[in-house]
């Protein structure tokens, strides 16, 4: 333990000191690679859940558990194409979102084994390129309930969830993911404020728990026209409302296309004190829910981001590939990373 | 107005000194930055139980509704942050923190802005903390308890991202003196922003403790005075942090003058804020300008603030007893009240306005007669306008939530009627049965809860199974319930394949209960494709609550269903064999790649004009055009389908045609012979550069420009090796080439014939004649074209080739229209008009929409270069728009409405 401890640190020094030196890559979707395996209901039981009294099917972060190489080679893969972070397969894995599956015993596997193997990928990779290290971000999800919404519009007041309830689901979460190796906890894809809150809060909590300096993404979701995340706030309130805690870097993600995150991570790339990330979706999906955003086109609109050099960390969110992390990993490399001139 | 030197040690204004902090930032659903600009930060006072008789009796009496209307009113009036408050014995405070908080959550207008949460309980203030997504001020924390509890107050707030006020209070007690109040300041803060806890000086606020003056009590007399010092030394002493306080005591003793407690609030703040306090509790209600206060009660209010003479109480206390008054009634903008009842409801769902929403819809239930009419008419309009404002991104979600429960509201009042109407009626069948449901792993419920709504007011029992529904208890409540209709609504796109699931499961239940398919990411399209082949029973995607109406009307009728079951799958095939014709060019790429793609002309060659500048061509001989017709156009005008000359003796048509090709001919022959309609045309060939953008500068013999054409680019995403092409391409870069233009008529003296015709009701000759200068317009098309090649410009003198071969386009160079395929933008025909004044010289008119007239006219342009073909545009994206928009010099919107077919957005 004080060995690893001890690389640990050495880890988030060197990921503090590459982020002022060249733009980061961060992985694509996880969910799409998935998709390509075409896995059945028994797939995702695997042994351990054969006799599981719900269906599981469509429960990815289970997947984690039960189809360990598979997720490993998504990582692999993304490693391969050029991103320095994968994310953990850990988009749903609080006992929240777990509940649609009666899953939230099995919160802690999910957590460690999702942590594990992403760990397991990038020491295996760093291992043998010593000098382009890889990184596992503990990703940790919006859940499905909101904080600060009611889901019942007849009665605006009520809630689904409280704020301990959701601290304490991820505050399961992150101790698991942080147990499991990874080196960053990325709190993404919130359209709830609120619920993001609660996450900080118990991240910092299990920072004291653990006695350990953990970086921290925080990553909102913009989801419609009207430029704000689903719980109301514009792109610089929400921004406001996460900058108590000493982060690594404020971004955005899913929902929207690169081109059309453009207003909001200019807000992000001015106001911000932390470095700037963004992971967009591939473009906007079409009729049928699917992206088909071309790689290609994708780092043609990113480029326009480090252009105007708005971002320290790029990747990709929905419909996003490793051929579309090639291309931005190509691109990122030949520009400048954003720098804090914010006072 | 001169400064008064209030704190001895620091002269005049205090002036922000603490550049090297970053600016406290709070927020609502939008920021508040407090920079030294700010001035003064303004925190509305009246949701403040211990403060407000009326807010107090709201939240007693559980009136949470009128309770929020008492914090919008705040906003509204100008409040940056409201203070809330919810401290008295006989409340829970907790709960009604908590609840209050939430409320403001969903509606947008209040929590726009930071909440203050102000409790004298820390349990108060932690739940508070717990339900707001922005930061807030937390008021307030103190050393009262001890530093221990102090720090962990502190540290808790930091967590959950908030400001904070501090007391100026300590184990010994509150803060009444100048010295008392510099020196728990300065503790406060030390401790605060201290290694224990680290707290980001910009987010302490200071509560210096504002205490009544004037009271007659000899020890208050300094209160405001050293107030305003120790906000000096605050301000001048402990880097970057604020000073606040509730401004209202200092006129305790005022009560019942409000025209006092005016004055003496607005010079409070007048030196207060000069001294360097930059926040405050206040109710705008009750502040004056302070330019506004008349001289004597100015003076007299400053000289007790300033303790400027051992009598100012007493004169102040005598100027109030002559001056009473109620001081300043704001009003709130109540203007909308007085419009008509369906804009009032309008406005009302709109802005989420519930106040007024009974009586607005009983009177309009009163002037529609029938409460239906209400629903689907006004109720209806509005939420149409909510959905656009919405769609436009003018509004956003909560506020539509808002929307939809005026709505709710609205049609809440209007039940009991529907119900006695009913019962009038004598309605006693029993009522079809709709089952709604948001699919599994989709929360979003509005669109279904209105379709709810305006279906049950049609007469329907609905089963509403709520929200994340999976398709085992969709079905299963289905059959239960033997439901008429299934309705699915989805916000998300994964909501998509599960309803494609429901579909598939229906149909292996063998079930036939129609399925509608609605919400935000669905489509027609979406529906037709991917859920209707799913399911053999009817699947019908609805736009939008008022189309469930009548959807499900004609699918219950019993004489409708069968028809319209057949008429829609029948819609869905064709729009699936659509999609799969179509799905081949989806792609787009972005126009600068497009741009890079371009044709490359295979040489370098240019071909020489003979002709420079414009040739006239009138009355040109009939005969000879006629010769160059072609006839397979003039039987597709008769929707008679085949092939010229082949159709003349098909077994079907072919004598039907062969009696039409003989009236024509009959026709032709008088025309030519008569002289009944008059050819014209004109010619002109020109010098050409591209410039950089792609355009053609068009240039006269010496090279002057003339004028300029602009050309749009395929924009479609191509195999290997083919070009995205624009006409342009097919003009030399970088060295001077020649373009053509033309303009022909065969339609001049057209309208005398037509009149004639149809004076005679004869509308078959009428068409024949148009039919016939149609095809004499395209022959002299035709025919110019050939002369152009061989004579004008002369680039294939030696060209042979019969009438069948230039039908079939077998020439060099092409000759597209503007309107056409390869260049579908119809303003460039008003350049090319211009350019060969062809109203002028043909008699041919442009229309407003550039249409030309007479109809049987013919205009475009030549060019020459081997490589030239004709091709489609295709559908082009918004920044070639944009880009074409700039090159014309035209705005984007009117150059969309131009293209609007060509858009593929």
């Amino acid at each position: 333990m004080e060995e690893l401890i001890l690389k640990r640190t050495e880890r988030v020094e060197l990921l503090h000191k590459l982020l002022e030196e060249r733009i980061m890559v961060l992985d694509g979707a996880m969910g799409t690679m998935i998709q390509r395996h075409t896995l059945e209901e028994e797939d995702f039981r695997g042994e351990v859940l054969k006799e599981h009294h719900m269906p599981l099917k469509g429960n990815n972060d289970l997947l984690s558990v039960t189809q360990p190489e598979i997720i490993k080679g998504i990582h692999k893969e993304y490693f391969l194409a050029g991103s320095d972070i994968v994310e953990t397969n850990t988009f749903s894995g609080t006992t929240i979102a777990q509940e649609d599956y009666g899953l939230e015993h099995f919160v802690d596997e999910i957590n460690f084994q999702s942590a594990k193997i992403a760990r397991e990928v990038a020491d295996e990779l760093t291992m043998a390129e010593p000098d382009k290290p890889r990184f596992v971000a503990g990703a940790m999800g919006p859940t499905n309930k909101t904080a600060s919404l009611s889901p019942d519009v007849n009665d605006p007041g009520y809630r689904a969830i409280t704020f301990d309830g959701l601290k304490e689901a991820y505050k399961q979460q992150a101790r698991e993911l942080v147990k499991g190796g990874a080196d960053i906890l990325l709190v993404e894809t919130i359209f709830d404020t609120l619920n993001a809150k609660a996450a900080l809060f118990a991240i910092e909590d299990i920072k004291e728990e653990l006695g350990l300096d953990i970086p921290i993404m925080v990553s909102g979701t913009i989801t419609d026209a009207s430029g704000r995340t689903l719980s109301g706030q514009t792109t610089e309130a929400f921004l406001v409302s996460v900058s108590h805690v000493p982060l690594l870097s404020v971004g955005l993600n899913c929902a929207l296309g690169a081109e059309e995150l453009t207003p909001y991570l200019k807000t992000l790339s001015e106001k911000s004190q932390f470095k700037v990330s963004a992971y967009p979706n591939a473009g906007l999906p079409n009729e049928f829910g699917e992206y088909d955003q071309t790689p290609e086109d994708m780092a043609e609109q990113i480029k326009h981001f480090l252009d105007e050099k708005y971002l320290n960390i790029v990747g990709g969110c929905c419909g996003t590939t490793p051929d579309h992390i090639i291309e931005l990993a190509k691109l990122a490399k030949t520009y400048e990373p954003r720098k804090n001139d914010i006072n | 107005m001169s400064t008064i030197q209030i704190h001895p040690a620091y002269e005049g204004n205090y002036e922000f000194k603490w550049h090297d902090f970053p600016f406290l930032t709070l927020s609502g659903l939008e920021p508040l930055t407090v920079t030294p600009e700010t001035n003064f930060v303004n925190v509305g006072e009246r949701t403040n139980v211990t403060g407000s008789r009326k807010f107090l009796r709201l939240i007693k009496e559980e009136k949470y509704e009128e309770a929020l209307e008492v914090a919008r009113d705040q906003v509204e009036g100008g409040a940056q942050v409201i203070d809330i408050n919810m401290d008295e014995g006989m409340l829970d405070g907790k709960y009604a923190m908590v609840k209050f908080l939430n409320l403001i959550a969903a509606e947008p207008d209040i929590a726009r802005v930071p909440v203050m949460i102000d409790s004298s309980k820390w349990e108060i203030i932690e739940a508070g903390l717990q339900c707001v997504q922005g930061k807030g001020i937390v008021n307030s924390i103190s050393l009262k308890g001890g530093e221990d509890e102090f720090i962990k107050q502190a540290r808790a707030i930091k967590k959950y991202g908030a400001a904070t006020i501090v007391m100026a209070f300590d184990e010994e007690g509150q803060a009444d003196t100048y010295e008392r109040r510099i020196e728990i300041a300065k503790r406060s803060y030390e401790v605060l922003t201290g290694p224990k806890v680290n707290f980001p000086p910009q987010d302490i606020i200071f509560d210096l403790n504002i205490f009544p003056v004037a009271t007659g009590i000899e020890e208050h007399r300094k209160n405001a005075l050293d107030f305003f010092q120790g906000t000096r030394w605050v301000r001048e002493n402990l880097p970057a942090c604020h000073v606040s306080g509730g401004v209202s005591n200092v006129s305790f003793s005022f009560r019942g003058n409000n025209k006092v407690r005016e004055a003496m609030h607005s010079a409070f703040l007048y030196h207060a804020i000069n001294q360097g306090m930059d926040m405050g509790i206040v109710n705008p209600a009750m502040l004056e300008v302070y330019d506004d206060i008349e001289k004597d009660l100015l003076e007299k209010v400053e000289d007790v603030l300033l303790d400027r003479r051992d009598d100012a109480t007493e004169r102040l206390l005598e100027l109030a007893e002559t001056v009473k008054g109620d001081g300043k009634v704001r009003e709130k903008d109540e203007s909308w009240r007085e419009n008509e009842v369906e804009e009032r409801l309008k406005h009302a769902l709109v802005k989420g306005i519930v106040e007024h929403v009974e009586t607005d819809t009983e009177e309009a239930r009163v002037k529609y007669v029938r409460p239906l009419k209400v629903i689907e008419g006004p109720l209806m309009d509005g939420m149409n306008v909510v959905g656009d404002l919405f769609g436009a991104g003018k509004m956003f979600l909560p506020q539509v939530v808002k929307s939809a429960r005026v709505m709710k509201k609205s049609v809440a009042y209007l039940i009991p009627y529907l119900e006695e109407e009913k019962k009038l009626a004598g309605d006693q069948s029993s009522n079809a049965k709709i089952l709604l449901a948001t699919v599994k792993g989709d929360v979003h419920d509005i669109g279904k809860n209105i379709v709810g709504v305006v279906l049950a007011c049609n007469n329907y029992d609905i089963i509403d199974l709520g929200v994340m529904v999976p398709e085992g208890k969709i079905l299963e409540a289905a059959i239960e319930h033997n439901v008429d209709i299934i309705g699915l609504s989805g916000l998300i796109t994964p909501s998509l394949d599960e309803m494609i699931s429901v579909a598939k499961e229906m149909e292996k239940r063998n079930m036939k209960v129609p399925l509608l398919i609605g919400g935000a990411t669905t489509s027609r399209i979406h529906t037709a494709v991917k859920i209707d082949p799913m399911y053999s029973g009817p699947v019908v995607h609805v736009l939008d609550a008022s189309r469930s109406v009548p959807v499900a009307g004609e699918l219950i009728n019993k004489d409708t269903t069968l028809g319209y079951f057949t008429k829609i799958k029948e819609e869905y095939q064709v729009l699936r064999e659509d999609h799969a014709n179509r799905k081949k060019d989806k792609n787009y790429i972005p126009f600068s790649r497009a741009v890079s793609n371009k044709h490359l002309l295979s040489n370098d060659q240019v071909y020489h004009s003979k002709l420079i500048g414009n040739q006239v061509y009138k009355e040109y001989s009939l005969a000879e055009i006629s010769e160059f017709i072609d006839w397979n156009p003039f039987f597709q005008t008769w929707m008679l389908k085949g092939k010229y000359p082949a159709i003349l003796e098909h077994d079907i048509v072919g004598e039907e045609a062969t009696k039409l090709f003989a009236d024509a001919q009959k026709m032709l022959t008088s025309i030519i012979e008569n002289k009944e309609l008059t050819a014209n045309a004109v010619v002109g060939i020109y010098p050409t550069h591209k410039n950089k953008d792609g355009d053609l500068i068009i240039e006269d013999e010496y090279g002057k420009e003339l004028s300029k054409f602009h050309f749009l680019r395929q924009q479609g995403k191509k195999g290997k090796g083919l070009p995205n092409l624009s006409l342009a391409d097919f003009i030399q870069d970088d060295q001077q080439d020649y373009i053509g233009f033309f303009a022909v008529t065969a339609g001049i003296g057209i309208e005398k014939m037509i009149k004639a015709y149809e004076a005679d009701h004869d509308d078959y000759n009428a068409i024949m004649v148009k039919a016939i200068a149609d095809r004499l317009a395209e022959a002299f098309a035709e025919l110019m074209h050939k002369k152009v090649r061989k004579e004008l410009w002369g680039y294939a003198c030696d060209e042979t080739l019969e009438n069948e071969s230039l039908i079939k386009e077998k020439y060099q160079g092409i000759r597209p229209a503007p309107g056409y395929p390869a260049c579908p933008d119809h303003t460039e025909k008003q350049t090319l008009f211009d350019l060969l004044e062809v109203e002028k010289n043909t008699g041919i008119q442009l229309t407003s929409s550039f249409a030309m007239y007479p109809a049987a006219s013919v205009s475009g342009m030549y060019f020459s270069h081997p490589d030239s073909k004709y091709f489609g545009l295709g559908k082009i994206g918004k920044d070639q728009v944009k880009d074409y928009a700039d090159r014309k010099d035209m705005d984007l919107e009117t150059v969309e409405k131009w293209l609007g077919q060509s858009l593929n957005y």
